[in-house]
């Protein structure tokens, strides 16, 4: 369903439905999520705030926040080729899988270090904790040499500093660099630049991009950000309202947008390429997820919306070589 | 920049720097590069000891409450007499000992109906209040920060189970539940020191008393027993609001996604966050342990034959109105001081600890000494 480099699965996600209790009414984040992520590829979802796709990241490793719950579904992790449910394990067994096979890289760095210790210390943390290095003393060395890897200036002092010392670039890469020591196989980014000013951010996408070559991780990106996309993936999966509306290999995407959402959201952002007079937003708001509309989620704001759309939710069909879609226009 | 810079010293800050380089040079004894590694963890205790330098009340709570303590460990020492002297026994002379005036003859706070030196028996009875604390505070906060800390952390029934469990103790009356605990445990503490003689002479040289008196610390401590139940809810709840908080920001749920177990989190990320409330709080509560004790223990009145300052009120009480005074003011003083003590160092220790005020405190004397170099220039 890929280009044919990406054959191994890595992760399946399929029939995912993830569901918020909250005193308002049940908000239905994520219905029907079904996708899968290759080894050695750079997988990217992105969509409007609020749409599921940190939620999305986090069923992954099973650590949706409460009052969420998993409903149904399944999360098939292939571990040495062997398929294992994520969301059968026990906590035991998730420990082992989080922060060693599957890490995380937070979005915001100012938060995501813990104040009362230096970088150092919460870098080897977690490699103690999953028992990758023999004592502190090896596992200060090798932080030395993550911080190196991620770029960081003047390592050996670095590691002595509190997260308050550092810049926010500076942070993002100790945060990049915990999650790398334990040496992943699929790195999860929940918008790894987006607080970061924009030279800072081309840095260090150079840098995840180099870390995916040359370490052979799986990088499962999530932005908001069509440049970013462009910059960086292989293929896109585009969110609206807890579902995916478009799969499809970046080049795609980009030349031959199928569903209604993903032409409004190119016509949102500035393209070089293309000759655009004007931005065009797209007209409405996103709906309410604790009564989404019927049928499809995006009819209310769908220039195409007939009949159907308001009655019957469409199938995600294959259109292209994995290219799929999520419309009436095209289910046909 | 480095703290002597920015700061115009006063005596005290010249006396807290030295204070700092004795513990820095002590470390060093131990560790090698320490100073040079914790360079700014060691300006960070030099500013919070300058901003304490510029409250007086801050730092005559600390003298008040550092007395306390100082005349809790070595009180039973420096006492003129024995707990159990009387001067009418040694003396013979009942008319001029019994409840005699501050002064008599070589008595400084004057006697008791038994003819005791009251000097002597506030500076013993320091030293049980003293103990009161030391083995009522830990032990509750323990209690109170373990049970708030997995309600916080684990939420849903656990939550819930453990907080209503705090509520029931909470509901209670704390003094009368304590009362109603103490009363009922004394005879059985009493049992287990007279069978154990570790027990014995443990006590006896924790609380100052003559071995023989072993046995009569027991309601002092089925006092403190009783304190242990009723203190840790106030820290639970605390600790778990604490916890509520911490547990929203994005570290927490970034070490559970890189695999940390419960406990690691719990203990080695988010009690270390929450500990400067939990520190104040502490501090202000010495006071109410004492005051507490204090309380119980001239409640229990006659039962108490070991020197404690809430007895000696309570058998002064009834000499009260034939104009014995000295009796239930100097006890009663000795309370107050050492109560108001431990309240006035909390409440600027709150302000010290809180990154915020502490800022603005620093602020504030940075421009006071900036005015004064642009005057001379």
């Amino acid at each position: 369903m890929s280009s044919p480099q990406f054959r191994e699965p890595l992760i399946e996600v399929k029939d995912l439905y993830v569901y918020f209790y909250t005193y308002a009414g049940v908000v239905k984040a994520i219905e029907d999520m079904t996708f899968t992520i290759y080894k050695g590829e750079k997988f990217c979802m992105v969509g409007e705030t609020g749409c599921g796709k940190s939620v999305t990241s986090r069923a992954l490793a099973n650590i949706v926040p409460s009052p969420g719950r998993i409903v149904k579904g399944k999360v098939i992790y292939y571990r040495d080729g062997k398929p294992i449910n994520i969301l059968e394990l026990s906590e035991e067994q998730l420990r082992e899988i989080r922060g060693k096979e599957i890490a995380y890289i937070v979005q915001d760095p100012s938060s995501a270090l813990d104040p009362l210790y230096t970088i150092g210390y919460q870098i080897v943390e977690t490699m103690i904790d999953h028992y990758t290095v023999k004592d502190w003393k090896e596992g200060y060395k090798r932080a030395v040499e993550l911080l190196r890897e991620v770029l960081m200036p003047d390592p050996e002092q670095r590691i002595k500093n509190y997260p308050h010392e550092l810049s926010g670039g500076q942070r993002q890469r100790a945060v990049i660099s915990i999650g790398l020591s334990n040496m992943p196989r699929l790195l999860i980014a929940d918008e790894p630049t987006s607080s970061l000013d924009v030279t800072v951010q081309a840095q260090l996408l150079e840098l995840l991009r180099r870390l995916v070559r040359e370490h052979g991780l799986t990088l499962f990106l999530i932005t908001h950000d069509m440049g970013v996309v462009a910059e960086m993936c292989d293929r896109v999966a585009v969110l609206y309202a807890g579902n995916i509306v478009e799969l499809a290999p970046v080049d795609e995407i980009f030349k031959n947008p199928k569903h209604p959402y993903t032409m409004g959201l190119l016509r949102a952002v500035p393209n070089p390429q293309a000759d655009i007079e004007k931005l065009e937003p797209i007209p409405g708001t996103i709906p309410n997820l604790i009564y989404p509309p019927p049928g499809c989620r995006f009819h209310p704001r769908c220039p195409f919306a007939r009949d159907v759309c308001k009655r019957e939710k469409p199938p995600l069909v294959e259109v292209g070589p994995g290219h799929y879609v999520r419309c009436w226009l095209h289910a046909e | 920049m480095s703290a002597e810079e920015v700061y115009e010293k006063k005596i005290l800050d010249r006396f807290s720097d030295a204070l700092i380089a004795f513990i820095v040079k002590i470390i060093t004894l131990f560790k090698k590069d320490w100073a040079k590694k914790n360079k700014s963890r060691i300006d960070e205790w030099r500013l919070m000891l300058y901003a304490l330098n510029r409250s007086p009340i801050g730092i005559a709570g600390l003298v008040l409450g550092l007395g306390f303590v100082i005349i809790g460990i070595i009180g039973p020492w420096i006492a003129p007499h024995s707990y159990d002297f009387s001067y009418i026994m040694a003396t013979g002379k009942f008319k001029e000992y019994y409840l005699a005036p501050p002064g008599t003859g070589g008595a400084l706070l004057g006697t008791d109906d038994l003819g005791r030196d009251l000097l002597s028996l506030l500076l013993y009875g320091a030293r049980v209040s003293l103990m009161a604390t030391v083995l009522v505070l830990p032990i509750g906060i323990t209690i109170g920060i373990i049970i708030g800390l997995l309600a916080g952390y684990y939420g849903g029934a656990v939550d819930e189970i453990l907080m209503r469990l705090t509520d029931v103790f909470l509901a209670f009356p704390g003094l009368i539940l304590a009362l109603a605990f103490s009363s009922a445990l004394t005879q059985r503490i009493a049992l287990a020191i007279a069978h154990s003689q570790f027990l014995t002479s443990l006590i006896s040289s924790l609380f100052g008393v003559k071995p023989v008196d072993a046995l009569n610390v027991a309601p002092v401590l089925s006092i403190i027993v009783a304190l242990w139940i009723v203190w840790w809810p106030g820290y639970a709840r605390m600790t778990r609001g604490l916890t509520l908080q911490e547990k929203n920001n994005v570290y927490v749920e970034a070490s559970k996604a890189l695999g940390l177990s419960s406990p690691a989190i719990m203990f080695r990320h988010i009690l270390p966050n929450i500990l400067g409330p939990i520190i104040v709080m502490m501090t202000l509560d010495i006071g109410g342990v004492i005051l507490t004790e204090a309380g119980l223990s001239f409640l229990m009145g006659a039962m108490v034959k070991i020197p404690d300052w809430g007895a000696i009120v309570q058998a002064g009480s009834q000499y009260l109105v034939q104009g014995k005074w000295w009796l239930v003011i100097f006890p009663g003083l000795a309370i107050l001081i050492s109560v108001l003590g431990w309240n006035l160092f909390g409440d600027s220790l709150r302000d010290i600890l809180d990154p915020r005020t502490r800022r603005s405190i620093e602020f504030k004397i940075k421009k006071k000494k900036k005015m004064e170099e642009g005057e001379e220039q």
